[in-house]
This record gives C-alpha cells, sequence and structure tokens, in this order.
C-alpha cells in the first residue's frame, strides 16, 4: 500500500456529519412511549381516586398536548444524531469565535458537577446541609477577590451582560442613595467595547455616550473629556477592547471618572490574557466581572447556563443582590442581609445562579494555582501573537491600528483588500471555513472596522492546530483569488447549504415552531 | 415577472483619465485628450450579475449604447424605449428614460454613470422607484452607489428576487456648480434617492443586532422630540435623518431646506437666511443638523442657510447633531467637518461635538 | 521576583518550554517576560497571587472536590419536600446523556453551518413547547422564571405603551425582587390581594387597580403556593377590557392534565423549565420560556433568539436561522423598555426538548396524575395530625401546598430541625416572607415521593406535634 501523503496542513477531504434528520415530530408513532412514568401506588388511588376529579372542570386540559410519541432508542438516537452535527469545542480548533474565550473545558469538572453531591441539591435546603457547595461558592468568591484586587463577588448574574446589567443596577442604587439618581443619568463607554456595555445600562434607563477610538485605536481621550461631567454616573469599558489593543492609559480615564463623582465598571469578559498580570483594582475600578464560561473554562453549553461573576469594592458591597456567601469560623452561612434591604439590588437571578458552573470554575482554577493562571495569560498572549505575525505575512489581511505592536489575547483584522479584489466577504469566509470544520467570527455590527476577522485562539490552541487554522485561512484566501465560486456556494461540506433566509423578515412565511410550519405549508400530494 | 429599467450613460467616465472634473457637456472635449468610453464594459459587468434571472426579468432600456447594446451582449431581450437618437447622449436623454421607465412600472432602475447621472436621475423621478447605481463616472460622490459594479448588479438581483426589504435615502451629491465656476470644488446636496440596501447577515448573534438606519433615524427623532423644550425655535436643516423628527411632530418637511419650529408648530417652511435671522433674533433656538452622508460636513454643504452670522448666534451649545451610527461609520475615522466660509465661526465649532445616534444615545465626534 | 508559569500542563498544549522557545523566536523575542509589552510596568502585578497550590494531579483534584461535595446532604440520600421554584422530579437518564455530549456541552454560537444541531434541536425544544402550552411562539430559554416573567413584562410594556403592571401578592418574593430590578424604572409593579380563604386573587382589587395606565397583569397558575388559580379568564377579560394584556406564568410539568393559559385567554406565557428533566444543582437548572401566539405585534417584542425553519439553496433539504432577527434591537418600536440580548440557558431548552420527547402525550398525562393523586393523599394523610393543617388554602393544588403549624405551638423553624435529624427536608419557611399567614411552611410532592416516604414524612410530623 502506498503510505498517504499527509503534509498538507489543510483537512481537504473534511465533511461535518449529515444524517438527514427529520424533525421529532416526523419520528411520532402511535402508541410508542419514551419511559414509564413512576404511578401513584394502589392503595392511594383507592383513597383518593383518579386525581382529576381534584382539578376543577374548567382547569382540566381537554385534549392532550400533540407531543410526538417516540420509543426511547429511536429519541436517543435521533439526538445522538444532531448533537453529532454540531461543532463544539471538543470537536473542532477553536480558534475562530473571537471575543468568545472558547477554551477546554476539562472533563473532570464536568463529571464532578454530575455527582449527586451538587447535582441533586435543593436551593433552599438548610445551611448545615450545603456547608460543601458554600464552601466553594465563598473560595470561588475569594479567588476571583485576589486575581482582580476587587472584595466582594457575586455570582447571581447569569452571562457577561447579565453581569453588565447587575453593575448598572449597583450605579443605579449607589446614586439613588446619594440622591444623584436625577442628575447623573450618563453611561460612558467605547465603540470598541462589547455591545452590551452599551445596550445592558439601557434597561437601567441610562443615556449612553460612545467614545470612538482615535487613530491609534485607543479609545480617544480627548473625546472623553468631552464626555466626563456631572452627569456621568459611570464609565463601563472593556480593556483590551475587541481589537486586542490594551488601552495603556486607562488609569486617566478611570482618575477622570473618579474626580467628577462617576464609578468605574470593568469589562472583563476579555481577561483571558491578563490573569495574573494587571488586575481591575489597580487600573482604578470600582467593579469589574469575569465569564467564568469564558476565561475560567466551564462549557458555554451552547448558550448557557453560564455565570458573569460580578466583583465590587468594600463601599459597593450592600449595593449588590443578595444572598451573600460569608464564613463564620469553620462554618459558611447565607448572608440575607442584602437580599430584602432596599437601598441594594436586592436579586437579579434565582436562588444563588448557576451553582455547578461555579463548582467547575473552582475545579478549573485549583488545577492552576497562580503559576497556571499566569501561564494561561502567557501562552494565551504568545498564541494570539504567533497567529497574528503568521496571518499579517498574508497579503490580503491587515489589522488596523497600533503597527508593530503586539495585541492581547486577540485581533481584530480586516480582509478589505480581498474583498476589493475579489469581491469576497469576510462572511463568505466565514461559510467556506466551516468546509474544513473551523470556527470563524467577523465582529459585532456595526462593523467599524471594513470586512472584520476576529480571532482568539486562547491557551488552548497547540502549534499545530495554529499552524492548521493558518494553512486553512491562506488556501481560502487563495482560492478567494482562483475560484471564488467555491467560497461563493460555500458551505459545500456541511449539514446543509447556504440557508434562504428570505422568509425570515415575513411573518406569513416565518416558521418558529413546527405547528406553524404544518399551518404556513401545503402538504406534498 | 419583474422589470428592471437599465440605463448606461455612455460617455461616463471618459473625463477622469485625462484630467477632467468630470464629463457632463465636455464629452467631445474628452474625446479630444484621447479618453475611451469604459462605462458600458462597467454597466455590462453589473449586469452580468442578473444573467441568472433572465427568464424572470423583463429589461426595458434604452436604444443602444445607452443599454440596449449591453443587454443584449448579456443574453436578454429588452424592451427598448427611445430617446432623442442623436448621437451624442446628454443629461436630457437619461431623465428621459428614466421617467419613461416609471411609466412602465419598472421595480428597479439600475444605472451606470456617474454624481452627474445620479443627479439627472433624480431630477426626473425623486424617489418614487428605487435604483441602484454602478459606479462609472468620475465623480463618485454620492452613496447612491454601489461599492463595484459587480456589487451593483448583485445588490439588484437580490432585490429583485425578493430578498431585499430595507431602503436608505441616499445622497445624491454633486459639485456645486456655483461654487466650481469661482474656482472652489464643492459638493452640494441635490436630493436623495432611494436605494435598497443589503444588511449584512448577522453573524454570532449572542448580542442584539444593531438598528436598521430607518429604525436608528426614528430612535433619534424620538429622543429629539422628546427633549425639545417650550418657547424655543427648532431649526430643523435637511437630510433623511432629520426628516423622522418632522414625521414625528406630525409636520411638513422640506426635504432639502430648513424648517422652523416651535412647540411643535411649523413656524417657517425652507427658511431662507434672512427668515431665520429674523425668526432667531432675541431668541432661544437650537439648530437641528445632520452630517452629508459619506463626507462628514456638518455646515457649508446643502445648508448654507445656516450662514455663521446664524451659528454664531446659536453658539455651540445649541447645536444637535445627529446621525446613526452607520453614518458616522461610513465616515471611517473621519471627523465631521466645517466649512462656514467664516473662519472664526468653524473655529468656534471645531474640537469635540456630542452626536445623537439613537433615543439615549451618544456618540462624541471630533470637528474639523 | 520574577513569576514562573506552570510547565507543560495538560490542559495547554503550549505550555511545553520547547515549543515556547521556537514560537518566541518566530516574534523576535526571548522569553515570555516579553510578551505583554503594552501593558505599563506600573499596572503590572509585582508578585505571584495568592491562590492555593494547584492541585497536580487529576486524582488528587477529584478526591478534592468529591470530599467538599461529601459535606453536602443531598435530596437523593435524604427526602425532601422543598420546592418554591426548584422541584425534585425524576430526570430521565437519556436527558442526561445528551446535555453531557461534549458537542452539545461546547458549542458556542456558531452558525447554522457549524451548529445545526444545536438549530435543529433548540427549534424542535421551541416547537414541543408549543404544543404543551398551545401556543404557536417560544423562545430559545431565557436565564429562568423571574427573568422569563420580567422580560414579558417589559414586552407587554413595549406592545400597550403602558407602564404599570398588577401583581399577584402571592409570589415568591426573591422573584418578586428580580423583576423589579429588571423593570426599573420604566414599569411600576402594583400588587394585588388575594381572597385569604382560598387564596384566589381578588377580583374587585384588580378592578379598582385598573386603568389606562395598566400594561397588563401578572399570576401564575399554580400559584407560587401551590394552588390553582381558576379565574384566569375573567382575569383575562377584565384586563383586557382596560386595554392591557394578560400575562400568565406557568409550571409546565402540570400541563399534562391542566389548561394551558392560551385557554384562558393569556396573551402572554412564561415559566421555568427545571422541572422537565434538568437535575435541581442547587438551583443550576433554572431555565425560562416565553410563549405568545403568532402574531407579529407580539414575536417583535421578544428579546430573546427564535429558530425558525427555512428552505435552502438545496432542495428537499431542512434549514433553520434566526426568525426576524432585527427585533433584538427593539428599534422599530418604543424609545423606552429596552432590553439586550446574551448567553441565557440553552443546555436547558435543549435538555427539556428531550424530556417531552421522551415522554409524549400519555408520559405527560401520567405525570400529571400521579402528582395529583400523590399530593391529594399527603395533604389528606398530614390534615389528619392534631394541630396541623394541611392546605391553609381552600383551593385545589398540583404538586405544592401550604401546611399549617401555627396551632402547634412550635415554629417551621423547629419542626424542619427535628425532621433534619431524621433525614428529611421539610417544606419552605414561609413565616418570614408571608408573616401575615403565621406559621405556614411550603410542601412539593411530584411523582418520586413514594407512599412510604410521605408516610414516613407524616409518622415523623405526628411525632414531632406530639412530643
Amino acid at each position: 500500500m502506498k503510505r498517504i501523503d499527509r503534509s498538507d496542513k489543510v483537512r481537504n477531504n473534511f465533511h461535518q456529519a449529515k444524517w438527514d434528520e427529520p424533525i421529532i415530530f416526523e419520528l411520532s408513532q402511535k402508541g410508542e412511549r419514551g419511559i414509564q412514568v413512576p404511578r401513584a401506588e394502589e392503595d392511594i388511588v383507592t383513597q383518593v381516586g383518579d386525581g382529576f376529579s381534584a382539578i376543577p372542570a374548567t382547569m382540566r386540559r381537554a385534549t392532550g398536548p400533540l407531543l410526538p410519541e417516540i420509543s426511547q432508542p429511536r429519541v436517543l438516537r435521533h439526538y445522538m444524531r444532531l448533537s453529532q452535527e454540531t461543532l463544539g469545542a471538543d470537536v473542532n480548533i477553536e480558534i475562530g469565535q473571537g471575543t468568545c474565550t472558547v477554551k477546554y473545558s476539562p472533563k473532570v469538572n464536568d463529571a464532578l458537577s454530575r455527582l449527586p453531591g451538587m447535582a441533586a441539591l435543593h436551593p433552599l435546603q438548610a445551611e448545615e446541609t450545603v456547608q460543601g457547595i458554600l464552601e466553594i461558592i465563598h473560595k470561588t468568591d475569594c479567588f476571583m477577590r485576589e486575581i482582580s484586587g476587587l472584595d466582594r463577588f457575586t455570582f447571581q448574574p447569569g452571562s457577561g451582560s447579565h453581569a453588565i446589567l447587575t453593575m448598572a443596577s449597583v450605579v443605579a442604587k449607589y446614586f439613588e442613595e446619594k440622591g444623584e439618581s436625577e442628575q447623573r443619568n450618563e453611561i460612558i463607554t467605547t465603540i470598541y467595547s462589547h455591545p452590551s456595555d452599551s445596550a445592558a445600562p439601557a434597561v437601567k434607563g441610562y443615556k449612553i455616550i460612545h467614545i470612538q477610538p482615535d487613530e491609534n485605536g485607543y479609545p480617544d481621550f480627548e473625546a472623553f473629556k468631552e464626555a466626563v461631567s456631572e452627569k456621568t454616573a459611570a464609565f463601563f469599558v472593556a480593556n483590551p477592547e475587541d481589537t486586542g489593543v490594551y488601552n495603556s492609559r486607562v488609569v486617566e480615564f478611570t482618575e477622570l471618572v473618579h474626580k467628577h463623582g462617576g464609578l468605574c465598571g470593568y469589562d472583563q469578559a476579555n481577561a483571558n490574557g491578563l490573569l495574573g498580570v494587571t488586575r481591575a483594582k489597580d487600573t482604578g475600578f470600582d467593579m469589574c466581572f469575569f465569564n467564568l464560561h469564558k476565561t475560567f473554562s466551564t462549557p458555554h453549553g451552547c448558550g448557557g447556563p453560564a455565570c458573569g461573576a460580578t466583583g465590587v469594592t468594600t463601599e459597593l458591597e450592600k449595593y449588590l443582590p443578595g444572598p451573600l456567601v460569608d464564613q463564620v469560623g469553620e462554618t459558611f452561612t447565607l448572608n440575607h442581609s442584602n437580599t430584602f434591604d432596599p437601598k441594594s439590588v436586592g436579586k437579579v437571578r434565582s436562588f444563588l445562579g448557576v451553582a455547578p458552573v461555579i463548582l467547575k470554575a473552582y475545579s478549573w482554577i485549583m488545577s492552576m494555582g497562580a503559576e497556571g493562571l499566569y501561564e494561561v495569560a502567557k501562552v494565551a498572549v504568545l498564541n494570539n501573537n504567533y497567529l497574528f505575525r503568521k496571518l499579517m505575512d498574508i497579503e490580503c489581511v491587515d489589522a488596523p491600528y497600533t503597527p508593530g505592536k503586539q495585541r492581547v489575547e486577540q485581533v481584530r483584522y480586516t480582509l478589505e483588500k480581498m474583498t476589493k479584489d475579489t469581491g469576497i466577504t469576510t462572511g463568505d469566509v466565514q461559510r467556506r471555513m466551516m468546509d474544513f470544520g473551523m470556527h470563524y467570527w467577523s465582529s459585532h455590527h456595526p462593523y467599524h472596522i471594513a470586512e472584520p476577522m476576529t480571532l482568539e485562539p486562547t491557551e488552548t490552541a497547540s502549534k499545530e492546530d495554529l499552524d492548521e487554522y493558518i494553512a486553512t485561512l491562506t488556501q481560502v484566501f487563495k482560492e478567494a483569488y482562483e475560484n471564488p465560486a467555491i467560497i461563493k456556494s460555500a458551505p459545500n461540506n456541511s449539514v446543509c447549504h447556504m440557508v434562504d433566509g428570505s422568509g425570515v423578515d415575513d411573518p406569513e412565511q416565518w416558521c418558529i415552531t413546527w405547528r406553524s410550519y404544518l399551518k404556513k405549508t401545503t402538504p406534498n400530494q | 415577472m419583474k422589470r428592471l429599467g437599465f440605463i448606461v450613460n455612455p460617455i461616463a467616465g471618459m473625463g477622469g483619465r485625462v484630467g477632467l472634473k468630470g464629463t457632463d457637456g465636455l464629452a467631445e472635449e474628452a474625446r479630444r485628450r484621447g479618453a475611451q468610453p469604459t462605462a458600458m464594459g462597467k454597466a455590462q459587468k453589473g449586469l452580468a450579475q442578473l444573467r441568472e434571472c433572465n427568464s424572470a426579468l423583463q429589461i426595458i432600456t434604452p436604444a443602444g449604447k445607452m443599454g440596449e447594446n449591453e443587454a443584449r451582449r448579456e443574453g436578454f431581450t429588452p424592451m427598448v424605449i427611445s430617446t432623442h437618437g442623436t448621437s451624442e447622449t446628454s443629461a436630457i436623454d437619461t431623465q428621459t428614460a428614466a421617467r419613461k421607465m416609471v411609466q412602465k412600472g419598472v421595480d428597479l432602475i439600475l444605472f451606470a454613470g456617474g454624481d452627474g447621472t445620479a443627479r439627472d436621475i433624480y431630477s426626473a423621478i425623486g424617489e418614487t422607484v428605487p435604483v441602484v447605481g454602478i459606479p462609472a463616472g468620475v465623480k463618485i460622490h454620492s452613496p447612491v452607489f454601489a461599492q463595484t459594479a459587480e456589487r451593483g448588479g448583485e445588490l439588484a438581483r437580490l432585490f429583485l428576487s425578493g430578498q431585499l426589504h430595507q431602503f436608505n435615502l441616499a445622497e445624491v451629491l454633486d459639485i456645486d456648480e456655483e461654487a466650481y465656476r469661482n474656482g472652489q470644488v464643492k459638493t452640494k446636496l441635490y436630493g436623495y434617492l432611494n436605494v435598497p440596501i443589503e444588511r449584512t447577515r448577522m453573524q454570532n448573534r449572542k448580542s442584539g443586532t444593531p438598528l436598521t438606519e430607518k429604525a436608528s433615524q426614528n430612535s433619534i427623532a424620538l429622543d429629539i422630540c422628546n427633549n425639545m423644550e417650550k418657547d424655543i425655535v427648532y431649526l430643523i436643516g435637511p437630510g433623511s435623518t432629520t426628516r423622522p423628527i418632522m414625521d414625528n411632530l406630525g409636520l411638513p418637511c422640506t426635504l432639502l431646506g430648513i424648517d422652523l419650529v416651535m412647540n411643535r408648530q411649523l413656524i417657517s417652511a425652507d427658511a431662507s437666511e434672512e427668515t431665520i435671522l429674523k425668526a432667531t433674533e432675541k431668541r432661544l433656538f437650537k439648530i437641528i443638523i445632520t452630517p452629508i452622508g459619506g463626507q462628514g460636513y456638518i455646515f457649508g454643504r446643502g445648508n448654507h442657510q445656516l450662514s455663521h452670522r446664524v451659528l454664531d448666534r446659536a453658539g455651540k451649545k445649541n447645536i444637535i447633531v445627529a446621525a446613526t451610527q452607520e453614518k458616522l461609520l461610513r465616515l471611517r475615522g473621519e471627523p465631521l467637518l466645517v466649512d462656514t466660509g467664516n473662519e472664526a465661526t468653524d473655529q468656534m465649532l471645531r474640537g469635540y461635538i456630542r452626536v445623537t445616534t439613537g433615543y439615549k444615545q451618544e456618540i462624541i465626534s471630533k470637528v474639523r | 521576583m520574577a513569576m514562573k508559569g506552570f510547565k507543560n500542563h495538560p490542559y495547554i498544549p503550549n505550555s511545553v518550554p520547547e515549543v515556547q522557545q521556537e514560537m518566541l523566536s518566530e516574534l523576535g523575542l526571548e522569553s515570555l517576560e516579553e510578551l505583554h509589552a503594552e501593558i505599563p510596568e506600573a499596572l503590572k502585578l509585582k508578585s505571584k497571587m495568592n491562590l492555593p497550590k494547584p492541585l497536580l494531579s487529576e486524582f488528587e483534584l477529584r478526591k478534592h472536590v468529591e470530599k467538599l461535595l461529601a459535606k453536602n446532604s443531598n435530596c437523593s440520600d435524604n427526602l425532601n419536600f422543598l420546592g418554591a421554584g426548584c422541584w425534585q422530579h425524576y430526570v430521565p437518564a437519556v436527558c442526561d446523556e445528551i446535555n453531557s455530549r461534549g458537542e452539545f456541552l461546547t458549542a458556542y454560537g456558531g452558525e447554522m453551518y457549524n451548529d445545526f444541531g444545536r438549530f435543529q434541536t433548540l427549534f424542535e425544544y421551541q416547537s414541543m413547547m408549543a404544543e404543551l402550552l398551545d401556543m404557536d411562539v417560544v423562545n430559545v430559554p431565557t436565564m429562568d422564571w423571574a427573568q422569563a416573567a420580567a422580560t414579558s413584562l417589559r414586552m407587554a410594556s413595549r406592545i400597550t405603551n403602558r407602564k404599570e403592571f398588577l401583581v399577584s401578592e402571592l409570589i415568591d418574593r426573591e422573584k418578586f425582587l428580580i423583576m423589579k430590578n429588571y423593570c426599573g424604572p420604566d414599569i411600576t409593579l402594583i400588587e394585588v390581594g388575594y381572597d385569604n380563604t382560598t387564596g384566589q386573587l381578588d377580583l374587585e382589587d384588580i378592578k379598582s387597580k385598573l386603568s389606562d395606565n395598566t400594561a397588563g397583569i401578572y399570576f401564575e397558575n399554580p400559584n407560587y403556593l401551590g394552588f390553582i388559580e381558576q379565574q384566569g379568564e375573567d382575569i383575562a377579560d377584565m384586563v383586557h377590557t382596560a386595554g392591557g394584556l394578560s400575562v400568565v406564568g406557568v409550571d409546565p410539568s402540570t400541563l399534562g392534565v391542566l389548561s394551558p393559559p392560551s385557554n384562558y385567554k393569556a396573551d402572554i406565557v412564561c415559566g421555568d423549565l427545571q422541572p422537565l428533566g434538568i437535575h435541581m444543582q442547587y438551583g443550576g437548572g433554572q431555565s425560562g420560556f416565553i410563549a405568545t401566539h403568532d402574531d407579529e405585534k407580539f414575536v417583535m417584542e421578544f428579546p430573546s433568539r427564535l429558530f425558525g425553519i427555512v428552505p435552502t439553496s438545496v432542495e428537499g433539504e431542512y434549514g433553520f436561522d434566526d426568525i426576524a432577527y432585527d427585533r433584538t434591537s427593539f428599534g422599530h418600536h418604543r424609545e423606552h423598555g429596552k432590553e439586550y440580548v446574551g448567553t441565557q440557558s440553552a443546555l436547558w431548552g435543549i435538555t427539556a426538548g428531550v424530556y417531552l420527547a421522551t415522554m409524549g402525550p400519555e408520559g405527560m398525562k401520567e405525570l400529571g396524575q400521579a402528582i395529583l393523586q400523590k399530593n391529594l393523599y399527603a395533604i389528606a394523610e398530614i390534615d389528619k395530625i392534631n394541630g396541623i393543617k394541611s392546605s391553609r388554602f381552600n383551593s385545589p393544588g398540583f404538586k405544592e401546598f401550604v401546611v399549617d403549624f401555627s396551632d402547634t405551638g412550635k415554629t417551621v423553624a423547629e419542626i424542619n430541625t427535628t425532621l433534619l435529624s431524621k433525614n428529611i427536608f421539610g417544606g419552605k419557611d414561609l413565616s418570614q416572607e408571608f408573616p401575615q399567614l403565621g406559621q405556614c411552611a411550603l410542601y412539593c410532592v411530584t411523582e418520586i415521593h413514594s407512599k412510604e416516604e410521605i408516610d414516613s414524612l407524616v409518622q415523623a410530623l405526628r411525632s414531632i406535634v406530639c412530643a
């Protein structure tokens, strides 16, 4: 047999699993069932009857729900197939979802979170019966304090945006107590911070002021001086921003806000490159948040459950949602003093938030220690700058701002030259990358950088992985010049071909559920 | 069957390579200097994008080099309309063709040309029918043009196949002829054309999508109307960004002029500088203005009624700049511009200014 | 002092020093310390963070965490009667199997071309929930019930352009706080009272509080305290007449046997998915849903993603896409009542879908029946104990009921402490939250409770009260 040549790093023979799987309702076979439900014992039935008659007739369900009827092996097979049609971080080289910090989620942590000591805990159990999970929450709080320099964390917020909403709620309560709610109605953020930094505070009624980048890509300090006033409630910003450029003058920004009596909240969704290197407190922030599902390795779960751990200084602690977990001697207690205090935010999520996510983050930090977190930051930045260097060697790739300087954990590139030369857009490249089993992300909208491409390799990518990603991108860019048709028609090797979204804005055509689909389409003869 | 109007300005672009500021009325001179026609090639490249819809498309086009030739070359059987038929095409031909197309019920006009051509189409049909411009002229200042010829054709194809549902009122800009005769090259706002837009398909939709241009303009209007104070005269400048303000107030709007509003009532429509000066005499007043798309001029282009005398009287703090985020983005990091003809006034306006970009949304912009 | 990294870490491929040197030299750098060059020295940490030493082997890590978790007493080893927003139901093994699939567990924000399976499972979840709720539109899940309720209120406020909401006084006080924080400062929540005997909403009170400012009313079925609100249709009629909307929170585990809120004219329905195949996880399994009719006016106000089925460029192939994606910006509608989208709890939506597919219509009906029967039994048996009233409110319920201990001379706290010594987690103490009820506790009995277990609770309570 001839030895197969694998010197080309690009997976030209890739094809995503494609099962041509029906919609689950199409699997229904009357009479089949997936499981037997525990029933009431005969003694109970004899004593109380069928149970239904206890419900007032008007409240009884007249016709059963039209759920599918499917036996267990067929249910399982259906979902196993659908899982195979999903490109999780466990199965691809996860470099292409910039700003999302998709890193390896260790299996051991997931296994631990599924033990009955975690999974079978009721959130209202007596404190003495949940000392283990309370200890984990308290210790994770202490770790977050050490990593940020701030003084107290809540784990209730369920995402980065939710954490920003929580920070905005703390700001609102802080100024409410000072009697300055009316006056301080503005929150300042920057164009290259995550869009949630403006969207979430708007929920709390704030006017949002955006600072544009200066010619070097840093938030324009002169514009910022124009923006800050006695109306400023807070400044919410990411650093580095989505460009991967670190604003080295950040302290001047936070000092100016403080001088005018405002608060500063640090969006640390992009913290992965900074662990053990620099801290929120040392750059003048009063609040910050970390996404445990990004920097601290807990899996994204297709979009949650997750946690945006939100920290504040001692001064702001009383405004945090309750309860907080305290350590009193050797025991851990739930401190409810904030929960019902009208001066505080009250609550932002049921119970204590997503406890298994906190557990997984705790376990990850315990597997790292200070040296490990530092290594994470260094390797994330090393990987990113290696990728940056290699990609900048490709002629059609550029990255606006700070030429020749390092970026932190990610870079927002521009493919404008390629688009001008060939008509192939960043959106086309995204679809084509799927033909090699790769994610690829452009940017939030609107595009501030033309034809953007945002890549964040994290510490999870090996050098081999990086080289494969670079080789694949290189090939796709070459195709743009030599064979654009193959990109235009992409994806060619995925589960489905280009979707036809022409009906998605039309109420007559959109089908958000199977029953709508059946109503809005006609049966085949 | 969809109907597409297709117009080529065959002389467009000829002046550029031979050092003319445009080709309007200068085709002979351009040819004398050795210029070659280029517009037809570009028009054909654009039309090529529609090849696959041939069977579902009726093309309506002027005879010969104003469209018929290219349409046939791309395999279409166009319905040909007559124009004057002289060998040298002119502005009148473009206008006549556009008007006839509207009468024949076209769904869209795809035209190849430059700012002058866009102006001709605007003067003939206004906002009645959507248009897409294939850039083929010397001057391409107007945002009515697609980035490239291919892109223009693709936009037309997407629109005709029912995939685009949103429109922008895009500015028709051209050289200010009066200023040009005085030796200055300035652009002037002549009007607006209705251009279908493709919003890039959203990716990674874990955060909200930004507003559409129209929704943003409406959101700006809500903010401005909500904050209008009693007994203050508002000078509402021209543009598609400020128009929703008048719509929200239920007032008629002069798209290219200045309307004066007080206590939610129109006190003067399409006001001249003199009217403005009179109406603002010893009164509190505010100016609401939007930059001219693609260029960023907030004063000195398309709103000369807001003279330096008016601006000096208002002061910077009484100027409300309104622009959608997308509009600012199109400036690509360039500052807003002022050119009032008075250095002291320009100086007063320079620095930074708050731009209202939506309801309770502002961006701090540089002014130069 | 120079900081040290953790070399050859199993989770960090490029922590191998030789590889690092090779990559550094590509960058023209000598050491890792030369990275982070853009961060001013003054802002850099000068010493190593004070964190516990890393547990080097996976084995040690596992032992360490297992030991911590062993300090907890869990609801598998003990007999649990707590509910109040998080309920112990049986979780079919197939649910765990699917939500631990790495592909689902670690996917995030890919397009349909990357994450086709994620789009299809969530579309199917929406579709099956829609059948259960008898509604046409269901969202990709939000955080939890409280968030779903708060968002439903904001949606209703945008739809009606009104800013007051009537809310039942008998809702979870913590949920109320979440709703209040999320809806403020735009929307004012006004509480409406209840009948002291039946617990049903006070229609007169509602009537007196309805006005031109009323965006709608929010109530739950079953109510937080477990009983069924039977006046749903009357309430909806009243609020509709006033120009507002009826927003109903519902426990989906009831819907095999109870009328879905759409049948009593609810306009927006919300609730929690946790009962549908999701472990309690100390409250980590909560997940909110929102449903409406297929009415553009309502659909356009969802702040969540809505996955829809669409054609692709290839005939006969299913595709999926976001429906009306511009909607998430709300610009078409109101200037107030903004919201945002972000990470929520998609994995639990997938899980709830697996659960509904596994249960089918018969399973949901039998589940409802078993719960009803076991509750009737538990209520009857507890009521036999002298001094204990097992149903504080005179209204039929589903899986929870309020046990009144006021006449026993003992506090709920005392009773629960003694129950705990018998490895029983007694019902939630309501005496702080609803002092007007005296010494009451909220008990939860589901399909997992056997007759023997209910009997042992009754036995324990009897011995405590009679002691």
